[in-house]
């Protein structure tokens, strides 16, 4: 077993980690009660798995032809930058569209305040 | 800031130089650049500043606190996917929060959103408050406190 085998059971070790996390996170989505939580399962335990998923491939590459795929690099740190404003803008205009949260929900503090405003803002 | 940056330029450039090599070669200016880290770091208290390099290695420490925040809660939030009876109370909590200026803020918010578990759902215009689902509110809020407060030290670190 020579370092490029080691390597590249790394790379795949990672790529089979990132694969199996976001079938995890598609079944998340389909079993949780609303879409705040949801968006827990949709937006970034599966951002975790296509982060992995690059990496794997991004050491691959290094290790085997020797190439430094920027492109892969690029990816990851736009999947980074962008996936949270997402997950935030989704579940924002939720909140604003009134989406009921689940059932088991035990304290909201926003409701409060944003029912306040409008009242105000109606007068 | 801009000072240390240049006089260690030119340190390495006077490394380079005085190697006297045929060509210039891109190895020898990084030792040179290498050596001028020591050499500023030891004078950086005459330029009446913080070390340059400070800065990045706080930003480093940021990242590792991040990743192995974002370990830790995903794992949480997997275990919570596959267990056979999904027994989570979320809930919206409010957070005051100490950062000030813009870039703090959001990155805060953009490191908290990326934590499973935790996403903000409104900052208030006046940027001190955050309002913040969590998936389980009973079990995790604390450990949500504690890292918050992590980020936040980290994130100071950086800017100021």
């Amino acid at each position: 077993m020579n370092v490029s085998t080691i390597a590249e059971f790394i790379a795949v070790l990672f790529m089979l980690i990132g694969a199996i996390m976001a079938v995890i996170s598609a079944i998340g989505i389909i079993r949780f009660p609303d879409i705040y939580t949801r968006s827990h399962a949709g937006t970034k335990s599966s951002t975790l798995a296509v982060l992995l998923t690059l990496l794997g491939a991004f050491l691959y590459f290094v290790t085997t032809i020797g190439f430094v795929s920027v492109r892969l690099l690029l990816g990851i740190i736009f999947v980074f930058i962008t996936s949270p404003v997402a997950g935030h803008l989704i579940t924002r205009a939720a909140y604003r569209a009134k989406v009921k949260l689940a059932d088991t929900t035990i304290e909201d503090e926003l409701a409060d305040v944003l029912n306040e405003k409008e009242r105000s803002e109606g007068k | 800031m801009p000072a240390q940056f240049l006089t260690n330029l030119f340190i390495a450039f006077l490394w380079t130089l005085f190697q006297d090599e045929d060509y210039f070669k891109f190895t020898t200016f990084v030792t040179g650049y290498i050596v001028g880290i020591g050499i500023v770091y030891l004078m950086h208290r005459f330029f009446g500043e913080r070390f340059y390099l400070g800065r990045f290695y706080a930003f480093l420490k940021l990242l590792l606190i991040f990743i192995s925040e974002l370990i830790q809660s995903s794992y949480l939030v997997l275990k919570h996917i596959l267990s056979p009876k999904i027994r989570i109370k979320p809930g919206i909590f409010k957070y005051e929060t100490i950062l000030e200026s813009d870039v703090e803020v959001t990155a805060l918010a953009m490191l908290l959103t990326l934590t499973p578990g935790s996403v903000v759902i409104e900052v208030t215009p006046k940027g001190d408050t955050f309002y913040i689902h969590g998936m389980d509110v009973e079990e995790s809020k604390e450990m949500l406190l504690r890292s918050l407060s992590k980020f936040e030290k980290a994130i100071m670190e950086v800017t100021r």
